[in-house]
C-alpha cells in the first residue's frame, strides 16, 4: 500500500490547472502547422497563423491561450494499493482547482445553474473517477469552455441505423455547429454504454494524443472516415471556409443494451486544453 | 475584400461601407457585455432606465476576459459565441448600436436589424484570447461588478482587428456546409 498526502494533490492539481490553460499541448501545435501548410485559403491561412502566434504569446506571457479557462473536468484512475492520507480525495482536487484557477489569474467560470451568480472560484470541478490495479494515482485535467461544449449531444439511436447511423449524426451535428465552438475542433464519439456513459466516454476519448492512432484497426479507419466526412464539409477555420475543421476524431465504443445504440458527441475547441500527473 | 481603420464612436456611413468579408482595425471605446449583462440591460431598458453606456454609435464586444494579471490591463479577451445574445441584439442595433462583436453564426431577426438599423456583426478570431488582449490598453469595469466575468466593462482599443461577417445589406462570410460533398446528404 502506497500513502499519497493530499497536500501532494492539491500542488500537482493547481499546477496542472494553470500549465494547461498556458501552455498548447506539441501535438495540437503540430496539427496547426501541418493545417496551415494544406490550406489554400488566405483567410484560413490567417486564422492558423493567428491561433500560432497566440500560443506563442501566452506561453511568453503566461496568459491564459482562451479567456475561457473552461470548467474544470478530471479524470481520476485511483490505483487499488493507494491509500490518500490528509483528507478526502475530491475535496483536495477542488482545493487544487481552487489553487490554480486563483494563482494562475484563470477565469472562474462555475455558477448556479438557474441564478447564474458565480461560485467564484472555478469549483466545484466535475470529477470521474476510476478504479484500476496499481499502486499509482493518475489526474487527468481537461479545461471544457462553454462555446464548444454548447455544441455537444447525446442521442439514442435505434441499434438498425448502425455505423450509417452514427456517421450521419455527428457529421450533422458538426454541420450545425458550423462557426460556434471554434474550428477546427477535436471531436469526442462515445458509442454504447448507457445515456450517461456514452457521454462520459465521448469526453474520455479527448484526453488522447491528436496523432496517435486508435489500437483497433477498425475503429482507427472508421475515425479516419469520420475525419474525411467532416473536412469535406468545407466549414474551415472560424468557420471562413477551407479544408480544417477537424483535428482529429477520437472514437470510443463500449458494449450496450440489446436494444440500444448510445451515442454521444463531445465538442472540444483547436486548443485541446489537457494535461496529465502520475503521483 | 478592403481593410478600414476606424474610430467610435461608429457612424452610418462608416458601416454602409462595409462588405462581408472585409478586414476592420478598430480604436476607440468598446463596451463588454455577454449572457447576463444583457438580460440586465433589457431589463433596465423595459424599466425606462438609463442605460450604463450611450449605445449611439456604440460596438459592444460580447467578451469575458479572464483576470488581469499585474501588469497588464485584462487577461485574456477573445470573443463568446454570438448567438446566446441574439434574443437582446435586434433591440440594441434599433437604439442606435452599431455593431457587436463576437464569433459563431447569428440569426435572421438579427441578420435583419443589421440591415434596417445600418449595424455590422465582426467577428474575431475565437481562442486567440491572449492575442487580442494586445489590443486592448485598458479596461473599467463600469457596471454590474457582481456578475464578475460578465461585468460591463469600458475598454480602449487600438487596431482591434476585426473581421466583417454580415454587413448592413445581407452578406454573410460564413462557409455553408456541403454536406453533400460529406456524404450525408
Amino acid at each position: 500500500m502506497r500513502t499519497i498526502q493530499t497536500s501532494d494533490i492539491i500542488d500537482a492539481v493547481a499546477k496542472m490547472c494553470v500549465s494547461a490553460n498556458t501552455e498548447l499541448p506539441a501535438d495540437v501545435r503540430g496539427k496547426l502547422e501541418k493545417a496551415m501548410a494544406e490550406e489554400t485559403s488566405p483567410s484560413a491561412k490567417e486564422v492558423l497563423r493567428q491561433l500560432l502566434e497566440n500560443a506563442d504569446l501566452a506561453h511568453e506571457t503566461k496568459l491564459p491561450l482562451c479567456q475561457d479557462t473552461g470548467l474544470a473536468v478530471f479524470f481520476v484512475e485511483v490505483g487499488d494499493d493507494v491509500r490518500i492520507e490528509g483528507g478526502n480525495l475530491r475535496e483536495a482536487i477542488n482545493e487544487g482547482t481552487r489553487k490554480g484557477y486563483k494563482e494562475g489569474y484563470l477565469r472562474k467560470s462555475a455558477c448556479d445553474p438557474l441564478t447564474r451568480a458565480n461560485t467564484g472560484d472555478g469549483t466545484p470541478a466535475i470529477i470521474h473517477f476510476d478504479f484500476v490495479p496499481g499502486d499509482k494515482l493518475k489526474i487527468s485535467f481537461m479545461a471544457k469552455g462553454g462555446g464548444a461544449e454548447n455544441m455537444s449531444r447525446v442521442t439514442m439511436l435505434a441499434p438498425a441505423q448502425g455505423w450509417e447511423g452514427i456517421k450521419k449524426f455527428v457529421v450533422n451535428r458538426v454541420a450545425e455547429a458550423g462557426p460556434n465552438p471554434c474550428p477546427p475542433t477535436v471531436i469526442g464519439v462515445g458509442i454504447g454504454g448507457t445515456f450517461e456513459h456514452a457521454a462520459k466516454i465521448a469526453k474520455r476519448g479527448l484526453l488522447r494524443k491528436l496523432d496517435d492512432t486508435h489500437p483497433d484497426p477498425d475503429i482507427a479507419a472508421k475515425e479516419q472516415e469520420l475525419t474525411d466526412a467532416i473536412n469535406a464539409l468545407g466549414i474551415g477555420p472560424m468557420g471562413l471556409g477551407g479544408k480544417t475543421t477537424v483535428l482529429s476524431v477520437k472514437i470510443t465504443m463500449e458494449p450496450c443494451h440489446l436494444a440500444s445504440l448510445p451515442l454521444a458527441v463531445n465538442v472540444q475547441c483547436h486548443s485541446q486544453r489537457h494535461e496529465e500527473v502520475i503521483l | 475584400m478592403a481593410e478600414y481603420k476606424l474610430n467610435t464612436p461608429l457612424t452610418d456611413e462608416d458601416i454602409a461601407q462595409l462588405k462581408a468579408g472585409d478586414v476592420v482595425f478598430l480604436t476607440g471605446t468598446i463596451y463588454s457585455a455577454r449572457d447576463a449583462a444583457h438580460k440586465k440591460l433589457v431589463d433596465l431598458l423595459d424599466a425606462g432606465k438609463e442605460l450604463p453606456f450611450d449605445l449611439k454609435g456604440a460596438a459592444i464586444y460580447y467578451v469575458g476576459p479572464s483576470p488581469a494579471p499585474p501588469g497588464r490591463p485584462i487577461g485574456a479577451a477573445g470573443p463568446t459565441t454570438s448567438y446566446r445574445m441574439d434574443s437582446f441584439a435586434p433591440r440594441l442595433y434599433s437604439l442606435g448600436l452599431k455593431a457587436t462583436i463576437g464569433k459563431g453564426k447569428r440569426d435572421e431577426a438579427t441578420r435583419q436589424a443589421m440591415q434596417d438599423y445600418t449595424a455590422v456583426y465582426f467577428g474575431a478570431t475565437g481562442g486567440a484570447g491572449a492575442l487580442l488582449s494586445n489590443s486592448i490598453v485598458e479596461s473599467t469595469v463600469i457596471a454590474f461588478d457582481e456578475l464578475g466575468p460578465e461585468a460591463i466593462r469600458e475598454m480602449k482599443v487600438e487596431d482591434f482587428p476585426l473581421l466583417v461577417i454580415n454587413d448592413s445589406h445581407g452578406g454573410e462570410l460564413y462557409a455553408v456546409p456541403d454536406r453533400k460533398a460529406a456524404g450525408i446528404e
